[in-house]
């Protein structure tokens, strides 16, 4: 087992979350917003989705060297269970589902005669004699097997629930929310089920320049996907609640000093700033090359250093938030009253501060998710994002731009990332607006 | 007045001090001009004479903050960082480290940039600002859900998406404007047309959600009901009283941007290969011309700064209820 940074900080928050967890549970005011969210089907199909992205970020955050005697390979349980989808590699385009390559070549058949035609794929739908005549049922008969097993998995888990929850059962299955949960898990289910059966004969999404397997990239993408999201607050998080309440609370000079520190730095163009850091980072990481030694350590180490550069520029707006929310809270009668009963300062900034402006906390950093993911793909554009050895959908899109100039064009790199991206970006948006909509006091006083 | 103006332009002084600083320390202090002379001349055959040429050429050949060889007050000015820094506040931005005189270059890009941003700003404001009128004068019905679904759907999607679809579907397929290019004077606009359609689209989604809780706030108010109960039907209301209330808002929040539409849009510029400043900084990045980019990153803060100096400005305009203090 090998631990990367960005795997040690993912881990520490998930423990950091369930900590929290563990301390808010039962506690009234966080359970209101929470029962709201659990009724609402939009919000809870949306959570659905985000825990099956996030599963899957998990298992490709346990790193481990498959072999002791193999040197610097380093996999994940991902690309531990993708092997055949990581060894199966093409030699360049071939289109989803396709048997032969995107381009013709010269090729000598057994008895000498060369002749100008689309060859063979390695892999992809080796198994079939004759391509023209059998993919297409072939393909129906898998997506088929594969559903079907899923589906059944499903069922079979399903009755197995149901049975040992006859007593509750009706409010798990039988309210709308419920039933609109259990269909998106049914058609996630089935559609891992399916896509993971067609990925072992086909290329479901393709190959990309060099031959590797698009649906393979896209799924490694997922990680780096969610570590900018959360990697970002994390290292936001701190500075800008410590920064806005000190601020808010104490005003004076110590209020001057955080107010100039994040005027100077929201000033500069967030852009700007995150290119300028990268290329420190680069030039650092260029000339301590030894520090680095294997290429996916010193992916991983880039990446966090955007999540630090991000976390860095990003974290003005909530302190600015947090400071005038503290500002009208310090003056609350009960915040008042605890200073007159001459409880110290920290333990009002811990007890009566912190809690009250926790909502605005947890809603900006759903909101801000969605828009870290969008951001990474635009910075990996222009190459000041993660590494360009990492799988991400920026980088995934930086190479599959040129590729529209082809004739036939080649898309499905593009819309493989697209798809992916859409999904858990819509899920993040729709779900923020569930929280926000629950934990925001002026909001739920309208309905 | 001008008092609280005078004031609020000295205040930018420190402001700028202090990005100067920031960017002296990640570009001089964490890297030495060593190890980024090493960069550009490439990394492993390089002798201590071209390192030493390099730095002399670029002016990097100065110690960073204390010239202790130096005679008296020139203990300070013979430094990286004073020299730099002056530099910058005047406007003189030198060279590039490909050789250009970096000021000359950034006159002459902007102009293609704000040829690009303001019309994206005006077109996509009027477009936001309708699409959610829209969905606030139909509140409650199908139409403001559909629309609300709508822009959760548009803003789900990456501005890269946009650009290459839109290239794709407009430029490609139906062929009806050129892809990518600049040209000088009038012969621009047809290439103009692409970027900022795509510019304008891509922002629906946020802006129009936005600028609905901006419609939504002012509704709900008293002065709203007041018309309402003369007698004013709700398309009245919603034009004589609603829009001019929520112009505040709109308004000091465009005044911000507006200065920084002289940097252009980085990825706007790098696709339809528009020569302005967001693509010159792109160039810079990839080249890694550390000279243009902390050239750049002075200049975006500058204008920033003044956009916040002209937001007090145009509160206080405004809306005389903001007291000067």
């Amino acid at each position: 087992m090998v631990i990367l940074w960005t795997d040690a900080l993912i881990f520490i928050l998930i423990l950091v979350i369930l900590l929290l967890a563990f301390y808010l549970r039962g506690k009234d005011h966080i359970k209101r917003p929470l029962q709201k969210i659990s009724r609402s089907k939009v919000g809870m199909v949306s959570l659905v989705v985000l825990i099956f992205f996030i599963l899957i970020g998990l298992l490709d955050s346990v790193h481990f060297k498959p072999g002791a005697d193999k040197g610097n390979e380093i996999i994940s349980l991902v690309d531990y269970w993708a092997t055949p989808l990581r060894k199966h590699g093409e030699k360049t385009y071939s289109a989803p589902f396709a048997a032969t390559l995107y381009s013709k070549e010269i090729m000598t058949s057994a008895d000498g005669a060369s002749q100008w035609a689309y060859p063979r794929l390695q892999f992809g739908g080796a198994h079939l004699n004759n391509p023209e005549m059998e993919k297409i049922p072939d393909i129906l008969q898998k997506t088929f097997y594969g559903f079907a097993q899923g589906a059944g998995l499903l069922t079979f888990f399903m009755i197995l629930l149901w049975s040992f929850l006859k007593e509750q059962h009706k409010r798990l299955m039988k309210s709308s929310t419920a039933k609109a949960v259990w269909i998106v898990v049914f058609f996630i289910v089935s559609l891992t089920y399916t896509l993971i059966h067609l990925s072992a004969y086909y290329h479901v999404f393709g190959t990309d320049k060099v031959g590797e397997d698009v649906f393979y990239q896209a799924v490694k993408s997922i990680r780096t996907g969610l570590v900018i999201g959360t990697l970002t607050t994390l290292i936001m998080l701190p500075l800008a609640i410590i920064f806005g309440i000190l601020a808010g609370f104490f005003r004076g000079w110590i209020d001057d000093v955080i107010q100039y520190i994040y005027t100077t730095l929201n000033s500069i163009p967030g852009v700007l700033l995150i290119a300028a850091s990268i290329l420190m980072v680069q030039v650092y990481m260029a000339n301590h090359e030894e520090a680095f030694t294997s290429v996916i350590v010193r992916a991983d180490m880039r990446l966090l250093f955007l999540c630090m550069i991000l976390g860095v520029t990003s974290w003005t707006g909530l302190c600015r938030l947090l400071r005038a929310e503290t500002l009208k809270l310090r003056e609350m009668e009960y915040v008042l009253a605890a200073q007159a009963l001459g409880v110290k300062r920290r333990m009002i900034l811990l007890r009566h501060i912190l809690p009250n402006v926790m909502h605005i906390v947890l809603i900006s950093v759903v909101l801000d998710f969605s828009s870290l993911v969008l951001a990474e793909a635009v910075l990996s554009y222009i190459n000041i994002g993660v590494d360009p050895t990492t799988y991400s959908w920026g980088n995934m899109i930086n190479g599959a731009r040129l590729e529209m100039a082809r004739e036939p064009i080649v898309w499905w790199s593009l819309s493989a990332a697209f798809i992916f991206m859409f999904a858990l970006v819509l899920a993040a948006n729709l779900f923020a607006d569930t929280v926000q909509d629950a934990f925001d006091p002026r909001r739920s006083g309208s309905e | 007045m001008s008092r609280y103006i005078i004031r609020r332009i000295l205040y930018a002084f420190p402001l700028l001090m202090g990005v100067n600083i920031l960017t002296f320390v990640l570009f001089f202090i964490i890297n030495s001009p060593d190890d980024m002379a090493r960069m550009q001349l490439g990394q492993k055959h390089v002798t201590e004479e071209a390192v030493a040429n390099w730095k002399q050429q670029h002016g990097y050949d100065l110690p960073l903050l204390w010239n202790s060889e130096a005679q008296h007050q020139e203990k300070l000015t013979k430094t990286i960082f004073y020299q730099k820094s002056v530099g910058l506040f005047l406007f003189r931005f030198g060279v590039s480290d490909s050789g250009r005189n970096i000021g000359a270059d950034i006159k002459e890009r902007m102009w293609p940039s704000l040829a690009v941003a303001l019309p994206t700003l005006l077109v996509g404001l009027l477009v936001d600002i309708s699409f959610a009128l829209m969905m606030v004068l139909f509140r409650n019905s199908y139409l403001e859900h559909g629309g609300i679904v709508l822009c959760v759907i548009l803003m789900s999607v990456s501005s890269l998406f946009y650009i290459i679809g839109g290239q794709f579907l407009i430029g490609k397929l139906l062929k009806l404007v050129p892809i990518s290019g600049y040209d000088g004077g009038f012969a621009a606009l047809k290439f103009l047309i692409l970027p900022v359609l795509i510019g304008v689209f891509s922002g629906i989604g946020s802006g129009a959600r936005w600028y609905r809780t901006l419609f939504l706030e002012e509704v709900e108010k008293d002065y709203v009901r007041t018309a309402r109960a003369k007698g004013l039907t709700e398309t009245q209301t919603m034009f004589r009283h609603v829009l001019q209330n929520a112009m505040i808002p709109i308004l000091t929040g465009v005044v911000v941007i507006l200065p920084l539409l002289f940097m252009g849009s980085l990825i706007m510029e790098s696709f339809f290969s528009i020569p302005g400043l967001g693509s010159y900084t792109i160039d810079a990045i990839n080249s890694q011309d550390f000279a243009i980019v902390r050239a750049m990153v002075f200049l975006g803060s500058v204008l920033y700064v003044i956009g916040l100096l002209l937001t007090d400005i145009s509160y206080t305009l405004v809306d005389p209820r903001v007291r000067l203090s």
